[in-house]
């Protein structure tokens, strides 16, 4: 069991959660992600590590409540635990592995969405640790869903703010500013990282491809085991079939195939959408006599 | 002298009744059923049985005690060979060793020694509860990687000589393949799966789940940081393989692995589970093993009009008989002499069906096998909104790759020599993860030949 050491809610429905998990919290790195199985009846869902402290043995994972086991995982509370906890998974990111020279004379733009922002963070804070200059753009639907914005401005060399209204910020989507910044500004970065809904990542990258500006996406594709068993994260990178588990979560924004890969996250909604209202019945007392939840 | 009586029929479920739940098809023998076939063993002077066991299981001794009612002592004469009887009585291919030996196969039935051994091994589960001490600790420890069939049977001869043992499970539950890719109607997971790792568990076996070795930890930090003397790797060939034909990655084809790991590992078929599975109307399997029989029987029970589509005939199916058999009974539609060459999908991006090309069979292949050609022009389509591939697996490449030192083949298997012994000083293997996909027994018998020679290896240290 993985106990919850600290529970705090970031925006509507987004909680953070600071997770003892030792082993895990040694060995990561930015750029992987965990398994989570909530109860002896959860989903293994995978999420991507938002935060890691060694010392601590603490890894931080932030969840946003849309399916019934991400709505599991928000429910639990501080004290008690996860089932489990099992990572790090996936491949670091690839600036990890570059020499610190190099490194130091790159730029990055990092552009983040959602609850996608958090696991921007310790790729910023790793760089900022290691002295390479990142500028962080973070992208919500209005100034309450924003999220990380502080502990972000520590570790960005510069934040910018974009709301779809306006409330906090350029107003407009994240690849508005990526057009003021990179386009009308004339910034220059060596490298675009994006982190958030499938579609965002999708946008994001044509928006670069026009300034033929290198970008790495992070992709959060269905997973079952997460080790390269399962074969359900199957993408399709430069026309070749990668595993996300085992060969990302990491690829070359400009050659993903977007549409394949936001289609193939869609294969058991309706099941899940099925689960999430059944879940939902059953929390509010509801008793099924006709056998819908068979 | 022997009875000579006919083989004695085992119960199984019936097939229009098993068709539509997920409770074990073989009932297996009573007692009474036991003894009577236990009758008919010869007791040969030289037994070619004993032979043909991978493992060397003493079998006329443990039948002639089955046979006059003395049933510990025959559970006792498995154990000194076998630390999983329950589970090879059920899944070892007995048909092509010990049985496919019995001198009574040559003119009629072998000795059932599949259902003894099963039923004396269910019998041990449940009679012999006196409680286990573990044996005295020698002060060494090995780490084992993987809580399958290999890393089982290793860990446990290893506990009983004496050392520390931990085994690294990558999943949430013990077991490897026999949880997440054995369906519980050929293996009850808690009355049986459980039971025999509670067993290896009483020895003073410890297991650790959620580490991945190469990820969480390595074998270096295993060795250097948390002071275990040796490994062993029974990691498996959890891999899939797909096809590589068009269409393979619309919604709705899935590899056997993430099909069973889904029912299995993560009782999708249970409505108190989170886990969704995908069944559809129509079910297509791609295969002719085992993974292709267990996963097309599984989609069966989940509702749906299920078939096998294999590129050879019924001849060379790799299945084991009895499980073509049981697939058959259960109303599985077989299409053989046929391979898909593209997987058809909708406008929204769903299969909505495989074309495929009938074959005929040509000369024998490297494996001895006529190998399949197209029969020109015979392209046709099959309806479906499921495809389940189940061509295989192979070694999952992430140990090789976070260990120096550990080379593997060009298959992805890691090279080991006889007795378990890798290319890194101190580091075994054994199982699927050095031979490729295999059985049950085999990957068995490595842990236990590897647990000999872990042994000799500390002992010279």
């Amino acid at each position: 069991m993985y106990p919850i050491l600290e529970k705090r809610l970031l925006a509507e429905g987004i909680w953070l959660m600071k997770v003892h998990a030792p082993r895990v919290a040694h060995a990561a790195l930015p750029g992987q992600f965990v398994i989570v199985r909530v109860d002896k009846h959860g989903e293994r869902i995978p999420l991507t590590i938002s935060d890691f402290d060694a010392a601590e043995g603490s890894v931080t994972i932030v969840t946003q409540a849309i399916g019934a086991s991400t709505r599991k995982i928000c429910a639990l509370e501080q004290g008690e635990a996860l089932a489990d906890f099992a990572g790090p998974l996936g491949r670091p990111s690839e600036f990890v592995h570059m020499p610190l020279e190099e490194l130091r004379q790159r730029r990055y733009l990092f552009v983040a969405g959602g609850v996608g922002t958090a696991p921007i963070y310790p790729q910023v804070k790793w760089l900022k640790e290691h002295g390479v200059r990142a500028d962080v753009i973070i992208g919500a639907k209005n100034s309450r869903m924003l999220i990380y914005t502080d502990a972000m401005r520590k570790v960005a060399e510069k934040l910018y703010i974009a709301t779809d209204d306006g409330s906090e910020g350029f107003k407009g989507m994240v690849t508005g500013l990526i057009e003021e910044l990179v386009g009308k500004q004339g910034e220059h970065y060596d490298e675009c990282v994006a982190i958030g809904p499938m579609i965002m990542m999708k946008f994001v990258a044509l928006t670069t491809r026009k300034y033929a500006l290198k970008t790495t996406v992070s992709l959060n594709a269905l997973m079952v085991d997460g080790t390269g068993m399962c074969g359900a994260c199957r993408v399709t990178v430069g026309g070749r079939t990668r595993f996300t588990c085992v060969d990302g979560p990491e690829f070359d924004g400009h050659e993903v195939d977007f549409d394949e890969a936001m289609r193939r996250q869609g294969m058991y909604r309706t099941q899940e959408q099925r689960a999430a209202a059944i879940e939902a019945e059953r929390e509010a007392g509801h008793v099924c006599r006709i056998g819908l939840d068979k | 002298m022997a009875n000579k009586i006919p083989r004695v029929p085992v119960r199984e479920q019936d097939p229009a009744i098993r068709a539509t739940n997920f409770e074990e098809v073989c009932y297996g023998y009573n007692q009474e059923e036991a003894i009577l076939e236990a009758s008919r063993c010869l007791r040969c002077k030289k037994p070619r049985c004993v032979e043909a066991c991978p493992v060397g299981i003493n079998i006329p001794e443990f039948i002639a005690a089955l046979h006059e009612g003395r049933l510990q002592e025959a559970a006792d004469i498995i154990s000194e060979d076998s630390s999983l009887p329950s589970i090879c009585g059920r899944v070892c291919p007995q048909e092509t060793q010990c049985e496919g030996s019995c001198i009574l196969g040559i003119k009629g039935e072998p000795v059932a020694i599949g259902k003894l051994e099963r039923f004396v091994g269910d019998w041990k589960l449940e009679h012999d509860t006196a409680p286990k001490t573990p044996a005295p600790r020698n002060g060494r420890k090995v780490a084992v990687i993987g809580s399958g069939p290999a890393g089982l049977a290793c860990a446990s001869d290893l506990a009983r000589m004496g050392y520390g043992v931990k085994i690294f499970e990558a999943l949430h539950e013990a077991g490897g393949v026999l949880v997440y890719g054995i369906p519980e109607f050929r293996l009850p997971k808690q009355r049986i799966v459980a039971r025999e790792i509670e067993e290896v568990k009483a020895l003073g076996v410890e297991i650790e789940t959620d580490v991945i070795v190469g990820r969480t930890v390595t074998i270096d930090s295993l060795m250097d940081e948390e002071g275990y003397d040796a490994v062993f790797i029974g990691s498996g060939a959890g891999l899939p393989r797909f096809m590589g034909i068009p269409g393979e990655n619309l919604n709705g084809v899935v590899s056997a692995n993430e099909f069973l790991t889904r029912a299995n590992l993560m009782h999708a078929y249970d409505a108190e589970y989170d886990t969704p599975i995908y069944v559809g109307q129509r079910v297509v399997v791609v295969g002719g093993g085992n993974v292709a029989m267990v996963a097309v029987r599984t989609a069966k029970r989940l509702g749906a009009e299920a078939t096998i589509v294999y590129r050879r005939s019924e001849k060379e199916l790799p299945a084991r008989v009895e499980e073509v058999h049981h697939a058959r009974e259960e109303g599985i539609c077989f299409r053989m002499l046929t391979n898909p060459t593209e997987v058809l999908g909708d406008e929204r991006g769903w299969v909505k069906g495989v074309r495929c090309v009938e074959m005929e069979l040509g000369e024998p292949d490297e494996s001895g096998r006529r190998s399949p050609v197209v029969k020109p022009g015979s392209e046709f389509e099959i309806d479906c909104d499921v495809v389940i591939m189940a061509l295989g697996t192979s070694p999952n490449p992430l140990l090789a790759a976070t260990t120096e030192g550990l080379e593997t083949s060009r298959r992805g298997c890691i090279t080991a020599d006889e007795h378990g012994a890798t290319t890194r000083k101190g580091v075994f293997a054994g199982g699927d993860a050095v031979t490729g996909a295999a059985t049950v027994i085999l990957a068995m018998g490595a842990g236990r030949t590897a647990a000999r020679a872990i042994d000799e290896y500390i002992r010279s240290l």
